[in-house]
C-alpha cells in the first residue's frame, strides 16, 4: 500500500474523533507508516481541530514518535551503561560521519536512518548496533565501515 | 469579606481572590514570570511565591486563593532566597548579552536581576546556545533567552486562536517552537507580535529596520519620506508626557523633520482615503448583491489569518490596500511624478504602532513593478529609540504641519486606530454618499468601548446596517463561525487583530495595560471631537486628490493604484 492509502485507513477508523483521540491516533499512523509524515499532522490538525504546533509539540515529547520516514535500514544503536562504558559514544561519532546524518535523521537515498536507543537488553554483546532487528556485537570503527559497505554493495546490485 | 494578615498588617478582602490579586491590591509588587492577568494561572515558575503561617512550603501567590485569617509574609528571609534562587537558577544558562540585546531597555528579567541584587553565580551551566530565527519578516525569536514562562504560547493559542507556536521535545531540549520545528515563517504566524508584548525576555523582538532607515536618512541620493499611523502619535504623546494641549501629530511631525526626513505625511490621510474608497465599495456591494458581510482589510494580521484559516472567505474581504499601503502605492507614482523624482529614489518609511505591517510591506501582490511601496517599517518602540538614538530633547522640538500629496493642508482622520474607529468613518461616510446627507450625530457610541465584540443596526436611506467591530483573532474566529452556521448575519465587520485596535498593536510600548489603551483611545476621541472636519468625504486633500489625479472612488485609477488582488502569499 502507499503511504496515502494506508493513511486513509487510519483516517477512516477514527472519524469522529476528538483532541482526546491525539495520541492513540498518533500512535497508529506510526505504526502504518513508520513515522509521522508532515502531510499526516496537517490532517491530524484539520480533524481534531488542535494547532500544528500543538500535535508537534506533544508528539515531540515522547521518544516513541519519529518524524523522518526510517530508511530502508534502520541502525539503533545503543547508548546503555554498558555500552557506554565500551565506548558507544565514539561509535555513534563513526556512524554519523560514515552515514553524515544525526541521529533521527534519514540520509537522502533513504537508505539509512539512524536511533540511539537505550540498553537493547544485550550487553554481553557491548557496544551493540542493531539493523533491522538484527544484532552487531562488539562493533568497533572497522566492523560499523564493513557493514554499511556490505549493505551499500547489496543495494547496488 | 474575610480578614487576613500581610506582612502583620490586618487587611481585609473577599475571599474568591488568589493571594496575588490581594497583594496587588495593597501595592505590593510580587515578581512573577508565568503569571498573566485574566488567564488561569498555571503556577510553573514559582517567581510569585509568598510565606504563609502554618503552610510546610511557600506557596505560589499566583495560584492559590486567600482564605480567612492567613498571614501572609511577602518579603521574610526565606522567602526572597527562594525568588533569588529561582532567577539564579534561570540565568545560570541565559546567556550574557546583556549588552548587545535588544531588548536591554525593557526586559524584565534583567530588571529582576537588578532588583534582587544578583550579584553573583552560584551556579554555573552551560549557556543554553540556540539558532536564531530570523526568517519571519515581522518578529525574531531567540530561543537561547527564552525562560519557558509560556506566555507567548498562551496568547497565540488563547487570545488570538493562531496557534503557532508550543512547547516542543522535554527535559534539557524543551523549547517553544512551531511544527517540525520549522523556522516561524512557514507557520501559521500571522506576525502580530502579541507574543512580543507578554516575553518577559528578550527572546521575542520585532525585526529592526533602524539600520536601513539610517543608511536612507544618511543618503543624500535618497528622497526620504515618512508616514506614521494616527496610533504612533498619540502614543508618542503618552510616553513622552505630552501637554494635552499640543497637536501630538504637529511635534511628530517635528521631531521627524529635526531626524532629517525630507517629507512628512499622516497615515490620517490616506485613512480617509480608505474610507471613500471601503464605504464606495460596501454601497456597490449593498447596490450589486455582491458578497456580504464585507471585512475590513487594514489590519494586515486580521488579512492574512483569513487567508491562512478561512480561505474561502477571502472575498468578502473589501478590496480595499490599508492605508499604509495606499499612500505607499500614490508616494511612488503620483507624487513622485508631481515633485519630478524618480521613484527609485524615493525610501518611503512606515512608523506604525504593528509589526504585521512588516510582511504586509514585502506582500507580493503589494508590489508596484517588482518594487515595494514601502521600504522599511518602523514600530512606535523602534521610533523611540531612533529619538534616543539623535538625542532629540523634545521640549526644544517646533512642531510642524504635516506634509501633504497636494499642497494644502487638511487635518486628517484620527479615529482609525481605535477599535471601531474605521467602522464609525466608513458608516458616517457611507452615509452621505447614499443619502447625500451627513448624519446629525457622528458619534456612534455604541462602537466606543473597550469590548472585544460591539455591534450596532443604523438605518441609512432604505438600507438597515447591521455592523459588528471585533478585535482579537480569537473574537474574530468566534464572529466568522457564527456567520458560517448562519446564525448572525452582517452587512460590514471591522476587524482588528490586537487588543483595543491599533493602539494595543504588538509594536507599542512594553508595559501598557487596558488603562493606558484607554487613554490612548480617549485621546483619540478627543481630537476627533475637536476637529472641524469630521467627515473623510469632506477633508480638502481627499478632495483634491480625486478632483486633480484619482477621478472618482472605485474608479479606474483607485483600482490600480489603492485596490488589491490578492494572491496566495
Ligand atoms: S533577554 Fe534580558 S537578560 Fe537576557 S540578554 Fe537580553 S536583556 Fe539581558
Ligand atoms: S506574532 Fe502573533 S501569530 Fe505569530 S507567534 Fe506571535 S502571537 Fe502567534
Ligand atoms: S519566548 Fe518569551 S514568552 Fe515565550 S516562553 Fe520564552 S520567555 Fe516566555
Ligand atoms: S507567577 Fe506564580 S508561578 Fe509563575
Amino acid at each position: 500500500m502507499i503511504e496515502k492509502e494506508k493513511f486513509a485507513v487510519v483516517k477512516n477508523k477514527y472519524k469522529n474523533a476528538g483532541p482526546d483521540a491525539l495520541i492513540p491516533l498518533l500512535q497508529d499512523i506510526q505504526g502504518e507508516l513508520g513515522y509521522l509524515s508532515r502531510e499526516a499532522i496537517t490532517e491530524v490538525s484539520k480533524g481534531l481541530k488542535l494547532s500544528e504546533s500543538k500535535i508537534y509539540g506533544v508528539a515531540s515529547f515522547y521518544n516513541q514518535f519519529k518524524f523522518n520516514p526510517p530508511g530502508k535500514y534502520h541502525i539503533q544503536i545503543c547508548r546503555g551503561t554498558a555500552c557506554h562504558i565500551k565506548g558507544s559514544k565514539t561509535i555513534l561519532e563513526h556512524l554519523e560521519r560514515e552515514l553524515k546524518i544525526a541521529p533521527d535523521q534519514t540520509t537522502k537515498d533513504g537508505l539509512f536512518s539512524l536511533e540511539v536507543v537505550s540498553c537493547v537488553g544485550a550487553c554481553s554483546l557491548a557496544p551493540v548496533i542493531v539493523v533491522n532487528n538484527k544484532f552487531h556485537a562488539d562493533v568497533d570503527k572497522k566492523k560499523i565501515k564493513k557493514i554499511i559497505k556490505k549493505i551499500r554493495k547489496e543495494e547496488l546490485e | 469579606m474575610i480578614s487576613v494578615k500581610i506582612n502583620h498588617k490586618t487587611v481585609k478582602t473577599t475571599p474568591e481572590k488568589t493571594i496575588l490579586e490581594v497583594l496587588r491590591k495593597e501595592g505590593i509588587d510580587i515578581p512573577t514570570l508565568c503569571h498573566m492577568q485574566g488567564f488561569p494561572p498555571t503556577g510553573s515558575c514559582r517567581m510569585c511565591v509568598v510565606e504563609v503561617k502554618d503552610f510546610p512550603g511557600l506557596v505560589p501567590s499566583c495560584s492559590y486563593p486567600v482564605r480567612a485569617g492567613m498571614e501572609i509574609q511577602t518579603h521574610s528571609n526565606r522567602v526572597l532566597e527562594a525568588r533569588r534562587t529561582i532567577l539564579e537558577l534561570l540565568l545560570a544558562t541565559h546567556p550574557d548579552d546583556c549588552l548587545y540585546c535588544g531588548k536591554k531597555e525593557d526586559c524584565y528579567l534583567l530588571e529582576l536581576s537588578s532588583r534582587m541584587n544578583v550579584d553573583r553565580r552560584p551556579y554555573r551551566a552551560v549557556k543554553k546556545e540556540m539558532k536564531r530565527d530570523i526568517a519571519s519578516n515581522s518578529i525574531i525569536r531567540d530561543n537561547a533567552k527564552c525562560i519557558l514562562c509560556g506566555k507567548c504560547v498562551r496568547i497565540c493559542e488563547e487570545v488570538q486562536q493562531v496557534g503557532a507556536i508550543d512547547f516542543v521535545n522535554r527535559g534539557a531540549d524543551t523549547c517553544v517552537a512551531s511544527a517540525f520545528e520549522d523556522s516561524i515563517n512557514l507557520s501559521t504566524c500571522i506576525g502580530c507580535g502579541q507574543c512580543i508584548m507578554v516575553c518577559p525576555t528578550g527572546a521575542l523582538q520585532e525585526k529592526s529596520y533602524l539600520n536601513e532607515v539610517m543608511e536612507a536618512l544618511n543618503n543624500p541620493a535618497k528622497t526620504v519620506v515618512v508616514q506614521n499611523a494616527p496610533a504612533v502619535s498619540v502614543t508618542i504623546a503618552q510616553e513622552l508626557d505630552l501637554d494635552s494641549q499640543v497637536e501630538p501629530q504637529a511635534v511628530l511631525t517635528g521631531i521627524l523633520k529635526k531626524m532629517g526626513f525630507d517629507y512628512v505625511f499622516e497615515t490620517g490621510f490616506s485613512a480617509d482615503l480608505t474610507i471613500m474608497e471601503e464605504s464606495s465599495e460596501l454601497i456597490e456591494r449593498l447596490q450589486q448583491g455582491g458578497k456580504l458581510p464585507m471585512f475590513t482589510s487594514c489590519s494586515p494580521g486580521w488579512v492574512d489569518y483569513v487567508e491562512k484559516f478561512h480561505p474561502e472567505l477571502r472575498d468578502y474581504l473589501s478590496s480595499c490596500k490599508s492605508p499604509q499601503q495606499m499612500l505607499g502605492s500614490l508616494v511612488k507614482t503620483f507624487w513622485a511624478e508631481s515633485q519630478k523624482i524618480n521613484h527609485d529614489d524615493i525610501f518611503h518609511v512606515a512608523i506604525m504602532p504593528c509589526t504585521a505591517k512588516k510582511s504586509e510591506a514585502e506582500r507580493s501582490d503589494l508590489l508596484t513593478g517588482g518594487n515595494k511601496d514601502i521600504d522599511a517599517v518602523l514600530t512606535t518602540r523602534e521610533f523611540l529609540k531612533l529619538i534616543k538614538l539623535h538625542g532629540i530633547e523634545v521640549e526644544k522640538i517646533e512642531s510642524s504641519p504635516a506634509d501633504t500629496l497636494l499642497g494644502k493642508h487638511s487635518s486628517a482622520g484620527k479615529l482609525f486606530a481605535a477599535s471601531g474607529g474605521v467602522m464609525e468613518a466608513a458608516l458616517r461616510t457611507a452615509h452621505y454618499l447614499i443619502t447625500g446627507k451627513n448624519m446629525e450625530e457622528p458619534e456612534i457610541s455604541t462602537l466606543r468601548n473597550l469590548r472585544e465584540h460591539k455591534e450596532t443596526e443604523l438605518k441609512v436611506g432604505n438600507y438597515d446596517l447591521k455592523v459588528a467591530v471585533v478585535y482579537g483573532l480569537g473574537a474574530a474566529n468566534k464572529l466568522l463561525e457564527e456567520i458560517k452556521r448562519g446564525e448572525e448575519k452582517y452587512d460590514f465587520v471591522e476587524v482588528m487583530t490586537c487588543p483595543g485596535g491599533c493602539v494595543g498593536g504588538g509594536g507599542q510600548p512594553f508595559g501598557a495595560d487596558q488603562e493606558k489603551i484607554r487613554e490612548r483611545m480617549e485621546a483619540l476621541y478627543k481630537i476627533d471631537s475637536r476637529q472641524k472636519v469630521r467627515f473623510s468625504h469632506e477633508n480638502e486633500s481627499i478632495k483634491n486628490i480625486y478632483a486633480e489625479f484619482l477621478g472618482k472612488p472605485l474608479g479606474k485609477k483607485s483600482h490600480e493604484l489603492l485596490h488589491v488582488r490578492r494572491t496566495n502569499q
